[in-house]
């Protein structure tokens, strides 16, 4: 077997461009595999390291304000294993450098010896000492985005009064791995802080001396947590409970969830895609390899060589390249999600990224690629091994043609010789040429499906910023204000526009269904808060009854014209039926909306506002903002286009490491796929193009029949390239949206010109490297011999 | 008469590693036109690197050749493909057919690449093979299919026919219908033809016999009486 090792080397070596082609998409696939199952298995374990270092509860819960001794009771209840009470609000801030008003999420941190859940870790500096209320923690991407650190001040508005806060650490909490204002979908780090501050503090500020407005818990082993949220709900029903919930609505693990849940998803299709390309590789270039070397093949079979030994040899062609694949795509795999988890690591805040190198996510890979390796090379093998020497010896009979498309009547001698022959070749092997356009479609539907997310994502930021929210600010009220003297932004010079809102926590119920959701009562749908569906199309508030959007209703399993139960959480506690108007089809969240004049009458308490939206004069800007950082009773204040500046921000940052990775690969499969093409064309054909060199043609004329196919081929894959995409697509909107958000189905042009650009600037790579072939086509030798 | 082929001094080395081996030393052949000669020589005898270089495949190292009087010696990659796209029609011992095109293709392949050609059509009545035009490479015997490769080589009025071991892949009886095509083809068009054979029997065919030993000339004679094609045997 010795000299069979030797030749296989020499062999490999004479076909290194086929075999690095192979290699590189082997090693696409792997890399792909292995960076993002790292990085899905980093997430998952620096999540579950983070959660149990610093006990992140299993339920939480909001309340209005409810006595501290019901900790007591909560702890006694069968199931619940820690208890944990804080004081939590918003608060309007003036940060250093900022003219807009910023928003702080304050925490209360536990007294001396009282059992802590949400543990916070500090980055740097060290706790508030208990006796000082001044002195805060902050969370580490607000101190980044705003150049703070431990030393500064700030100033806030706490219950209508200005107090100056000393920062003395910058710290990090499991509860808040993607930080993000209440009420807001991205982050916007400048604008919104967690500030952690001794409870003493708080409760003197807030007045909540002996009480607390936050619960969380976590639970025993094997505890009910539904049974657990049942006497929560019970028990807290009168203190102004929105009701409890558990992780899967705790809104930070459920992006970071989420993320998780689509990286598992990819995982899956863009190695599947690879895969499938190499055995389609595999196959074509090793058939060829089998016809080129059958005399070589009978005569070591007539040597003596065991059927094993050239079946396995012929196997070594595939193996070679497959397990250099293996190696260096789990290699460029770990060094790829090492840099995809600190990307990952810039949007989602752990006290610290573990990166893990699962070894059996490598295992796996490899099996799978050398299962793809052997499969596509199972089939020249058998050939092979079939091949009877004495029949091998003989030189193969010409290829059998027949007459085909381009010989009917009406078209014949329409076309020059170059053409038929590229027509002919296609019609010989139809099923070759229609693997290889899909193939080369592959390619352009990895960047079509790439670039589609881009747009989606880019469409939602249009409709969420654009269409659907045409305020500059938004005012959230600490406390929901009676109508009657609400704050009169309207008589604010600078103030163009005002709207108000109200906000009420309800469950929704249907049957057995039922759904904690915050109900919104709009004063109208067309003024600067508008009701714009997935596809841009604005819509109406119903004179009467509830408009859910679409997946909300869904999970309640209503209908237009349905009954739906409106249990109030807080206040009068009432509950009723009321018909459902109508669904919307919103890109993100669930939300429920009614008139303004319809929730406050249902609501039977006079009315009451939680925020308001303005349009501002850009000129007097500045100055209302000053006005807004020391305006008492406001909990939030939230700034559309900075939110929005921050959210494209991180969308480009990460769409252009994404589009760059894809473009990559998809430019490896095409130029795989391409060159392989023109490659075995020059080998089959090698013979015929002397020929026609030495009958004179000239080398243009001959390179148009040898890269004349693979253009048919190129030009044929990139309408079905099109069409897989936007299936892809279609696909992945499917298997991407959640409950958080839905991918609009948006595709750009720019989107099909880009992958119709890199597919032809690759395509004439390939035809360029192929081309240079032609150049040393040796026209006397061709002539000598048969192959 | 001015000869058409003029080949002199005509030297061809060629490096093989650290070896170098002489394929031809100091050839020197005028070809007049008309003429059908059948260059003879046993295998490494020069004959083929010598039929290369008159056409245009090859460049010698040393020595000149030039096609009616111009100098091919020095001439450019597409000075060259036009002299082999003009003046010389090719019949390789293999046919050389491309096998994805019919028999009539296979002939129009060369007649679109020049202005006055004789129709593919008629070419292929000329071999013989009037019949089988629609016919593939895959479709055709050993012999039809070195007729096609002879009608392609003619269809494009060449000046010069040069035929490699024509009947080297025929058996006996097409070998020589193949040579009474070619003979007739230098008879009816006047086409001045370069057979190269080991086979010193069909010698007998021709206007002239040039006989190559070790790359050079050994003897160069005229035939006094020319056989035709079917009075020869081997």
């Amino acid at each position: 077997m010795k000299q069979l090792n030797r030749k296989l080397l020499r062999d490999l070596l004479h076909l290194k461009g086929q075999m690095f082609a192979v290699t590189a998409v082997v090693l696409c696939g792997v890399a792909v595999f292995v960076s993002m199952s790292n990085v899905k298995y980093s997430l998952e374990a620096s999540r579950a390291d983070y959660y149990g270092r610093y006990r992140f509860a299993d339920v939480f819960m909001q309340v209005k304000r409810a006595p501290e001794f019901y900790r007591e009771a909560v702890s006694r209840i069968p199931g619940v294993a820690n208890v944990a009470t804080r004081i939590v609000t918003d608060v309007t801030i003036d940060v250093p450098g900022l003219d807009e008003p910023a928003t702080a999420h304050l925490v209360s941190l536990p007294g001396r010896g009282a059992s802590s859940l949400n543990g916070v870790y500090i980055a740097e500096g060290r706790m508030p000492e208990l006796s000082k209320t001044e002195e805060v923690v902050v969370s580490r991407p607000f101190l980044e985005a705003n150049h703070l650190k431990p030393g500064d001040h700030i100033g806030a508005v706490i219950n209508g009064r200005w107090k100056r806060l000393l920062i003395v650490g910058s710290g990090l909490s499991p509860e808040y791995i993607y930080e993000v204002q209440p009420g807001a979908f991205f982050p916007d780090n400048r604008r919104f802080g967690i500030f952690w501050m001794n409870r003493k503090a708080l409760e003197s500020a807030l007045d909540m001396s002996g009480a607390f407005n936050d619960l969380s818990l976590t639970l025993a082993h094997g505890a009910s947590e539904k049974e657990v949220i049942r006497r929560l709900d019970r028990m807290f029903s009168r203190y102004g409970s929105l009701g409890a919930y558990g992780r899967d609505q705790q809104i930070s693990d459920r992006f970071i969830g989420d993320e998780i849940r689509i990286l598992g998803m990819e995982i899956t299709v863009l190695p599947a895609i690879f895969l499938v390309v190499a055995v389609f590789l595999l196959n074509i270039v090793l058939q060829r390899l089998v016809s080129t070397q059958r005399e070589q093949i009978a005569v070591l079979k007539a040597m003596g060589y065991s059927d094993e030994d050239i079946g396995l040899h012929v196997l070594g062609f595939a193996l070679v390249p497959a397990v250099g694949g293996i190696i260096l795509g789990s290699g460029l795999g770990a060094w790829l999600g090492s840099g995809l988890l600190k990307i990952y690591g810039e949007v989602y805040n752990f006290s610290r990224l573990l990166y893990v190198f699962r070894y059996e996510n490598a295992i796996a890979a490899s099996l799978l690629s050398l299962g793809a390796a052997v499969g596509g090379a199972i089939a020249a093998s058998r050939r092979a091994v079939l091949l009877p020497p004495a029949e091998a010896m003989r030189p193969e009979a010409p290829a059998v043609y027949r007459p085909g498309l381009l010989d009917r009547p009406e078209l014949a001698g329409r076309f020059p010789v170059p053409v038929r022959i590229i027509v002919r070749n296609i019609e010989r092997h139809p099923w070759k040429a229609l693997l290889s356009v899909t193939m080369i479609a592959l390619s352009i539907a990895i960047l079509v499906s790439g670039r589609y997310t881009y747009d989606s994502v880019e469409r939602m930021s249009e409709v969420e910023f654009g269409l659907r929210h045409r305020e500059d600010v938004t005012v959230i009220f600490n406390n929901p204000m009676p109508p009657s003297t609400r704050f009169d932004f309207r008589s604010m010079a600078g103030v163009l526009e005002a709207e108000y809102y109200r906000e009420e926590p309800v469950r929704l119920s249907s049957g057995y269904r039922s759904r904690r959701q915050i109900l919104k009562g709009l004063q109208r749908a067309d003024g600067l808060q508008r009701l714009i569906d997935a596809h841009g199309q604005p819509r109406s508030l119903p004179a009467h009854g509830l408009l859910l959007t679409t997946t909300l209703a869904d999970i309640l399993g209503v209908r237009p014209g349905d009954l739906l139960e409106v249990e109030f959480l807080q206040g009068s506690r009432r509950s009723m039926q009321v018909p459902v108007a109508g669904t919307i089809d919103e890109i993100l969240g669930l939300s429920a909306y009614i008139r303004l004049d319809e929730l406050n009458r249902m609501a039977g308490d006079g009315g009451a506002l939680n925020a308001a939206v303005l349009k501002l004069d850009g000129t007097r800007r500045l100055k209302l903002y000053e006005r807004f950082k020391h305006l008492p009773g406001v909990g939030g204040i939230m700034m559309l286009q900075a939110l929005r500046a921050s959210f494209d921000e991180m969308l480009t940052k990460s769409m252009n490491t994404s589009t760059f990775v894809l473009t990559a690969f998809a430019c490896v499969l095409a130029f795989a796929m391409i060159y392989n093409g023109a490659r075995i064309t020059l080998s089959e054909r090698a013979r015929e193009l002397s020929s026609l060199r030495v009958l004179g043609m000239t080398k243009r004329e001959i390179a148009f029949i040898l890269l004349g196919e693979q253009a048919l081929f190129c030009i044929a894959a990139i309408p079905v390239g099109f069409l897989i995409g936007i299936l892809l697509s279609v696909l992945l909107a499917r298997m991407l949206s959640s409950e958080l958000y839905r991918l609009p189905l948006v595709f750009s042009a720019t989107n099909f010109i880009f992958a119709f650009a890199v597919l032809v600037t690759v395509a004439i790579v390939s035809g360029l490297v192929v081309g240079r072939r032609l150049l040393t086509l040796d026209l006397i030798a061709v002539l000598k011999t048969r192959e | 008469m001015t000869p058409v082929l003029q080949v002199s001094g005509l030297t061809k080395v060629y490096r093989m590693g650290e070896v170098s081996v002489t394929a031809l030393s100091d050839v020197s052949l005028d070809f007049s036109g008309g003429e059908l000669v059948v260059l003879l020589g046993a295998s490494g005898s020069g004959k083929s690197t010598l039929l290369n270089i008159i056409g245009g495949l090859d460049q010698p190292t040393s020595g000149s050749i030039s096609f009616k009087g111009v100098d091919l010696t020095s001439a450019s990659e597409a000075r060259l493909t036009e002299y082999r796209r003009r003046s010389i029609g090719f019949v390789f011992q293999f046919y050389n057919l491309i096998s994805s095109l019919t028999a009539r293709e296979n002939v129009k392949l060369v007649t679109e690449l020049v202005g006055n050609p004789i129709s593919s059509e008629e070419a292929l009545r000329l071999v013989g093979l009037g019949d089988r035009m629609d016919h593939f490479p895959s479709q055709l015997s050993g012999g039809e299919q070195q007729r096609v490769a002879i009608a392609r080589a003619v269809a494009k009025r060449p000046e010069l026919l040069l035929c490699d071991e024509p009947t080297g892949a025929l058996d006996y009886i097409t070998g020589k219908l193949v040579l009474e095509v070619i003979e007739r083809i230098n008879r009816e068009l006047g086409t001045t033809t370069l057979v190269i054979t080991h086979n010193v029997s069909i010698a007998g065919m021709a206007d002239r016999v040039i006989t190559l030993r070790s790359g050079a000339v050994i003897e160069d004679r005229h035939n006094a009486s020319k056989l035709s094609p079917s009075e020869l045997s081997w």
